[in-house]
């Protein structure tokens, strides 16, 4: 089977499942777990928005 | 200064070596998830294998690289020593020949990175599962 994920799927997949690791290893309770789950998320999606900004600016 | 990290390393007694902290990073190694479940923290391994195991086998899956035990590049040691750390995982790659075809799409990369991602956060995965087990983690 061959799955071909475009950017933005391959880096929304990556984000989703590092971010849920990251949440349940580096936080105690629950709630912050979330909390650091839905950060973490939020800044690996969001650099890679502003990344594919940039490189569309510095292209023009 | 040389008193006082003399007494910081006092003041933190070594954790001792039980049977669980040596068995949670263990089983958390073999199969990712399963240091956490045996401690009984359900969801969290679940959470924890489903994150893991979609992630190694969606790198498969894209047609990612799996690399073997090599003395070569640099880049190519640092792979393995990512890949090593989803466990059987990575044995069962490796024993069925996966991972080994020529990257045939620009998003195949992704795959390799993807495995080797997988390994890595195991690797924290088993981290924390040994702090669980030392009590260092509630």
């Amino acid at each position: 089977m061959t799955i071909a994920l475009n950017h933005f799927s391959a880096a929304f997949v990556f984000a989703l499942f590092a971010s849920i690791v990251f949440g349940i290893t580096h936080r105690d309770t629950v709630r912050e777990m979330v909390r650091y789950g839905a950060y973490c998320f939020v800044l690996f999606l969001g650099g890679v928005l502003v990344a594919g900004w940039a490189m569309w600016l510095l292209r023009r | 200064m040389a008193n006082s990290t003399t007494e910081k390393s006092k003041a933190v007694p070594a954790a001792p070596i039980t049977a669980i902290s040596v068995l949670a990073p263990a089983v958390g190694w073999l199969i990712p998830g399963a240091g956490h479940m045996i401690q009984k923290r359900w969801i969290r391994g679940a959470l924890l294998f489903i994150s893991i195991m979609t992630l190694f086998l969606l790198g498969l899956a894209m047609q990612g690289r799996i690399y073997r035990a090599n003395g070569g590049d640099i880049l190519d040691i640092l792979g393995f020593i990512g890949d090593v750390g989803a466990g059987a995982l990575y044995m069962l790659s490796v024993a069925n020949d996966w991972g080994q075809g020529a990257i045939a799409f620009a998003t195949a990369d992704y795959g390799t990175k993807f495995m080797i991602v997988a390994g890595l956060l195991n690797f924290i995965a088993m981290a924390d599962a040994y702090h669980i087990a030392i009590g260092k983690k509630k």
